[in-house]
């Protein structure tokens, strides 16, 4: 009796055994099928960049059609760089940061401070419809103010407005919930020693938070690096370097979309691809380590 | 006073008068009037939800956070009434220490310290910062263990030494009245005790106003005791007479464990 209860228990053991290996390898293959496209991307973008990739591709502005023609008949190199889409990015960029990440951060503080009022919840339930605007939409939106009666133009600020209500949502709402993580303990010692309400926000809430919501600002920034589609219609594009808020601008999006059309520039889109996945990347990895430091 | 279970003592630091706090219309303490004594501990004892913490919270008018809540009645330091008073001057007259110690995560056991300088903006000569961070950490019994790593982060420190830490840290702006609300309830029994030994000693210089639910904490450490049910004060003596002789039957059935 004994002996066959041990038996029983063996095969058991051994058919368990079979099933946790095997679900195992499912894991794996599906895995595995989660990050190929990643790795794929990255190395078929590295193959074809790679040789259009040299120090005048970050410095020279975009060639004219004439320029590539000829390098291309003769089987050259295709001359000249998108320097003119880097400072365009880096301008927009920094422009909607400047909007809206003060504008962000404290309707987040109002949210966390406020939870049940109607004006937050309506704040909330903005910001997450807000978030799934489709981006060419909010291109229009931008077009139909600020192009038209701002700077009655084409222009980097109507791009900017554009990329900053896409990045809008996503720092009100990591701001909230990074607020959230801090024990309401730390506040009351911060208000139990006489600290005014304001000061307790600006000295101790958003330092002890500081590294969330650089994270949040952060993850918002490599979002709306990649836009492609609210540029079109606001800032257009631009074959010089242009620094004027007022004028169209280039960007690195818009360039990949500009090369897409010109049968003679097509082997530059994989360098600037290249480019904009490694920016990209290197913000999402910053958010990353600095999220993985405060733990 | 109209009930001969609350004794009244001369020389009060802080007078209540009639204080009724309710959250959301219910009453959380029903009018309590109670005068504490000068550079004594006073223990505010009693079963859950007797409204202790609120009793305690609404000296320093900490109990405002919540929402909805209403206070009357007064609670007069000296001759003010400090419900008349800006929060920011309450809170600074008396210092509070929570149930689980608070250091603030990005400052150094230093800057905790004098943290109450710092985010209040008030500027200090690093001397003098100097002095208050030695004397702080020195009047809690910390200094010893501290003084090489000043600028270590304060929540490096173990559960206890951070207790004494924010301690320290209310400590350090002099103020008149410490106010402990079951300081001892996250940390284990040698924490404790040094707290406890702090605690009788600190009361040479500041009056010490603490809740708990440990009745034998009580009985070690404090000169007075009171004990609260359902919101009501149902008694308040020296705690060697509530101790051995209590008067109202609550208070009774509460220290002989028939409740709590």
């Amino acid at each position: 009796m004994e002996n066959k209860n041990i038996l029983m228990q063996a095969d058991h053991s051994r058919s368990r055994l079979m099933k946790e290996k095997a679900f195992l390898w499912i894991v794996v293959f599906f895995s595995v099928i989660t990050i190929s496209p990643i790795i794929l991307i990255i190395w078929r973008l590295i193959q074809k960049g790679i040789h259009q990739l040299s120090f005048s591709f970050l410095s020279k502005t975009t060639p004219d059609a004439f320029e590539a023609m000829t390098a291309v008949a003769a089987g050259e190199r295709i001359p000249g760089g998108i320097v003119n889409g880097i400072t365009g990015t880096l301008l927009m960029v920094a422009l909607a940061a400047i909007i809206a990440i003060p504008t962000g951060l404290i309707s987040g503080i109002y949210l966390y401070e406020n939870p049940g009022k109607r004006l937050a919840n309506l704040i909330r339930n903005v910001a997450d419809i807000l978030q799934g605007v489709p981006s060419i939409v909010l291109g229009l939106i931008s077009y139909l103010w600020v192009v038209r009666y701002v700077t009655q133009g084409f222009s980097a600020l109507a791009g900017s407005v554009a990329l900053s209500i896409m990045m809008l949502p996503m720092i009100v709402r990591s701001t909230e919930e990074t607020l959230k993580m801090i024990p309401i303990t730390i506040k009351e010692a911060a208000l139990a020693l006489g600290v005014p309400y304001h000061k307790v926000i600006l000295r101790v809430l958003i330092p002890t938070s500081f590294s969330g919501l650089s994270t949040g600002i952060l993850l918002g920034i490599s979002r709306i690096i990649g836009e492609t589609a609210p540029l079109m219609l606001t800032a257009l594009g631009s074959t010089a370097i242009n620094w004027d808020i007022t004028k169209p601008t280039s960007a690195i999006p818009l360039l990949v979309w500009e090369f897409y059309n010109n049968p003679y520039m097509v082997d530059m889109i994989w360098t600037s691809s290249l480019l904009l996945m490694i920016i990209v990347l290197s913000f999402n990895l910053m958010s990353k380590q600095i999220g993985t430091k405060r733990k | 006073m109209g009930n001969e279970n609350i004794i009244s003592v001369n020389n009060p630091i802080l007078s209540v008068r009639n204080l009724t706090v309710a959250y959301d219309h219910v009453p959380a303490v029903k009018d309590v009037t109670v005068d504490f004594k000068k550079n004594s501990v006073t223990a505010i004892m009693g079963p859950s939800g007797c409204g202790k913490s609120t009793l305690l919270r609404a000296f320093n008018r900490m109990h405002e956070l919540y929402e909805n809540i209403e206070t009357t009645g007064t609670i007069l330091m000296g001759d003010v009434d400090i419900m008349k008073m800006p929060t920011i001057k309450v809170r600074r007259r008396m210092g509070m220490v929570f149930q689980r110690p608070n250091p603030f995560p990005t400052m150094s056991i230093y800057d905790n310290v004098i943290s109450g300088y710092k985010l209040n903006g008030i500027p200090l000569k690093k001397s003098d910062k100097d002095e208050i961070v030695e004397r702080s950490l020195s009047d809690v019994a910390l200094w010893d263990e501290v003084k090489d790593s000043l600028n270590k982060k304060g929540t490096f420190l173990s559960g206890g030494q951070q207790q004494r830490l924010c301690i320290a840290r209310a400590l350090a702006f002099n103020p008149e009245i410490i106010l402990l609300d079951e300081p001892t309830s996250a940390l284990d029994p040698i924490a404790t005790s040094k707290i406890e030994d702090l605690v009788v000693k600190l009361k040479e210089n500041y009056t010490i106003i603490m809740v708990t639910h440990n009745m034998s904490q009580a009985a070690r450490i404090s000169d007075y005791s009171l004990f609260m049910y359902l919101g009501e004060l149902v008694e308040y003596n020296k705690t060697k007479i509530m101790f051995t002789n209590p008067k109202d039957r609550r208070t009774e059935e509460y220290l002989t464990g028939k409740f709590g």
